[in-house]
């Protein structure tokens, strides 16, 4: 089942196009990543999904149905541009914040003092947000999007701007409500989050979608049939030794000791290269290179500006 | 509770618990007393430096000769004081007047009778005050030595006795029977009272609604807020708000205002207290008119009990005695109708202009067109208030954009309904017309970072779908 089902989006601003038929499914459950470069066109994207904007074609739809007002409870949304009244005491503005999500204000209190516990600021409820550390205001911001415990949770950039501790701290609390059965999108650009927290990316670059589908079947499609081998031995003997079917790509000698990169052509498995590897030397540890989301996220990108140019 | 009624809730919380609007609150009546009062109490302001006028009277008509040589027959003041010089010519004060400490020479032509005119010397310029009394002095002179020359015999006396000054008041009779004094100066002051506040209100206020919706943009709470309302509820909400916030302001003047008034009146003029101003009119004036030469102004205008007391124009009582003339009821119940719908109106256009640029100093040119429209109110309201049924009063009372200034100058002197009726539905409908406009634009607006729109892009955001 799909919570979230955009199909063939198209949102134009004067005289530029932001999102050029635009579908992604995402799935119950699971967390989704939007990938893509400055000025692809996600922020765009998650503005429609939040109703914010309306696209100018194509529709949303929420649960198998046309997305629309009620549906605004049941997401929490952590915009890119982010931020709180300056003025106003950080307890006041959390409870408002809550009840615009349609929380009554007695059931806010009580969840927004389990969490200003739990993420340590409970001291803070009646200073001014001015008097907030950058931090401390992310972990409310944080707090608001999540209080109202909606089904989709939505982050722009949620680890721009944030400290490290603050990172982590939200990294772990993504998992958790993945876990209570929350469905998370969140766009990025950091692609180490994307491996280590997404099952589901799709990637747009400059307004249309480039890449999508599952994590795993996206990096099965994209592997190198690289590896890399830590040896015992003579590294000459081994260059030597390396049955052509195999094409040596890196020979070095660092602190983990002498490591290996080695290709596997097209058609041949990766037992071959061992039984070949054991006679010329002595394995310590052999293990594939699987490709990076960075990697394929650069090679997508510049796939794309390539057919464009030619 | 709905969104949009918790959006005015914390609008309306934020604003009336900060220091300034506790401190605008107690400071507001007193300041714009001062504001109305300062200008007047300067204009009125008597020059207390004394000066010297030297008098050079070729004529020799303004000149008597007492025991101290040469005296000018128009008295001095008690600042301003002459003295007759002789035989010296006016060129030679020229040289080294400033020293000299005389304020100017007053230089009487022989053939004043004929020419009249006289000519003041000085190196400053001659207040109005002292040539109007110089003027009047000389007129008066030679009257009298005009009417001399006829040689009527007792003409003092007769001129004393003509000698008339007729007060013209107003008394009005209302549909309900009531005989009222009422005077157009207090009326024109009400109007302009009213005319004025609404100005500054919209101005005031709306500028506020501006100030708010930077605010969200600068924080960046405005996209937080948007996904949980409609953009449109949160302009509605914010400027909901703050008129809530103007009208409470507007509440507690009007309580300190009450009770300043009352302080006042107890304090100066208690016997407004004891004698009613609908006393029996026993004027000095009619008597005298009555007594002296019997003609007959009994039999035009008989005293009634209705009239109220002529006595020594009394300016206080005047001025209470008008306010009592107008209709409270309908001027209140105008002015909060133009007031609010008129605040409404310009509000949406000041949220368009905040949804538009990243900080304050980027409304100036923005802002200039929106309130070129109130300015021009302001101004004809000014005019209309000594001509209120002229044309251009009319038209600016209709047209919505001028019509919550210039209509309040009007409505004191009476407006025939079904202009008042016309002008209100008008606004009505421009402010709905706008309010849906300025939504549109705002909604746009408030996503646009670090960039500042012109009225050609935000026309193009009207364009967008939402």
């Amino acid at each position: 089942m799909n919570l979230i089902t955009a199909s063939a989006v198209v949102k134009d601003f004067s005289g530029h196009r932001a999102l050029n038929q635009v579908s992604m499914e995402v799935p119950e459950g699971s967390v989704y990543g939007l990938l893509g470069p400055n000025g692809a066109g996600k922020t765009t994207l998650l503005r429609i999904i939040n109703q914010i904007t309306a696209p100018d074609q194509g529709s949303i739809h929420f649960n198998g149905q046309p997305i629309g007002p009620d549906h605004r409870p049941m997401i929490g949304y952590l915009p890119e541009e982010r931020g709180l009244y300056k003025k106003m005491k950080v307890g006041e503005q959390a409870l408002y914040l809550a009840r615009l999500k349609g929380l009554s204000k007695h059931e806010a209190m009580l969840r927004l003092k389990v969490w200003f516990q739990k993420f340590e600021i409970g001291a803070w409820w009646d200073k001014k947000v001015e008097e907030l550390s950058k931090g401390m205001a992310q972990k409310v911001q944080f707090i608001t999007t999540v209080l109202h415990e909606p089904k989709l949770l939505i982050f722009d950039e949620p680890f721009s701007g944030f400290d490290p501790i603050n990172v982590n701290l939200i990294k772990q609390e993504i998992l958790q409500m993945k876990e209570q059965g929350a469905t998370i999108i969140f766009s990025t650009h950091n692609m180490a989050s994307v491996e280590e927290l997404c099952d589901h990316i799709t990637l747009i670059n400059e307004s249309e979608v480039v890449l999508q589908g599952k994590m795993s079947a996206i990096r099965e499609k994209y592997r190198a049939n690289k590896y890399l081998v830590s040896f015992q031995g003579n590294p000459e003997k081994l260059s030597k030794g390396l049955d052509p079917r195999f094409e040596l790509l890196k020979l070095e000698e660092n602190g983990m000791g002498r490591q290996a990169t080695i290709r596997i052509n097209e058609g041949e498995g990766s037992g071959k290269l061992i039984r070949n590897l054991v006679e010329i030397t002595e394995i310590k540890s052999f293990q594939e290179i699987l490709p990076g989301m960075n990697d394929i996220f650069i090679q997508v990108v510049n796939d794309t500006i390539q057919k464009k140019g030619s | 509770m709905s969104k949009i009624s918790l959006i005015i809730q914390r609008e309306y919380l934020t604003r009336i618990r900060k220091k300034s609007f506790i401190i605008m609150s107690v400071l507001g009546p007193l300041i714009f007393a001062a504001y109305v009062l300062i200008p007047m109490y300067f204009a009125t302001l008597e020059d207390k430096e004394e000066k010297t006028m030297v008098v050079i009277d070729d004529s020799k008509l303004f000149t008597e000769y007492g025991p101290e040589g040469p005296e000018f027959v128009i008295a001095g003041t008690e600042y301003l004081k002459f003295q007759v010089v002789e035989g010296v010519p006016i060129e030679t004060f020229r040289e080294g007047f400033d020293e000299s400490g005389y304020y100017g020479i007053l230089f009487i032509p022989s053939n004043i009778l004929a020419s009249e005119s006289s000519l003041i010397y000085s190196t400053k310029q001659t207040s109005i005050e002292i040539s109007e009394y110089l003027e009047h002095s000389m007129d008066s002179e030679i009257e009298h030595l005009k009417l001399a020359q006829h040689e009527i015999e007792d003409i003092e006396r007769i001129l004393a006795e003509v000698e008339t000054s007729i007060n013209v008041r107003n008394i009005k009779w209302t549909k309900d029977g009531k005989t009222q004094e009422s005077n157009t100066g207090v009326i024109m002051g009400i109007g302009y009272l009213g005319g004025m506040m609404i100005f500054f209100f919209i101005f005031f206020f709306g500028s506020q609604v501006m100030r708010g919706v930077i605010e969200e943009k600068v924080s960046r709470i405005i996209e937080v807020i948007v996904s949980s309302v409609k953009p449109f509820q949160l302009m509605m909400g914010k400027i909901i708000g703050v008129g809530l916030t103007g009208l409470t302001q507007f509440l507690i003047w009007m309580i300190l205002s009450a009770v300043l008034i009352t302080g006042l009146k107890m304090a100066f003029f208690p016997e407004l207290n004891r004698t009613p101003t609908e006393q029996v009119v026993a004027s000095d004036l009619f008597e005298q008119g009555a007594g002296d030469q019997g003609t007959g102004i009994q039999g035009i205008v008989t005293p009634s009990e209705e009239i109220p007391e002529v006595g020594d124009l009394d300016m206080a009582q005047e001025i209470f005695a008008s306010l009592k003339s107008i209709n409270a009821g309908v001027m209140i119940g105008a002015f909060l109708f133009f007031f609010i719908f008129g605040y409404l109106l310009y509000a949406a256009m000041f949220a368009v202009i905040g949804s538009a640029v990243d900080n304050e100093t980027d409304t100036q040119q923005l802002i200039f067109p929106v309130i070129l429209p109130l300015i021009l109110g302001m101004y004809v309201m000014i005019s209309a208030i000594s001509n209120p049924d002229n044309s251009l009063a009319f038209w600016f009372s209709i047209i919505p954009f001028t019509s919550p200034v210039v209509m309040m100058v009007r409505i004191p002197f009476g407006v025939p309904w079904w202009q008042v009726a016309l002008s209100a539905s008008l606004l009505v409908g421009t402010f709905l017309g706008m309010t849906w406009v300025a939504g549109k634009a705002y909604r746009t607006g408030i996503l646009m970072y670090g960039k500042k729109a012109s009225y050609k892009e935000i026309w193009k955001w009207l364009r967008y779908s939402s």
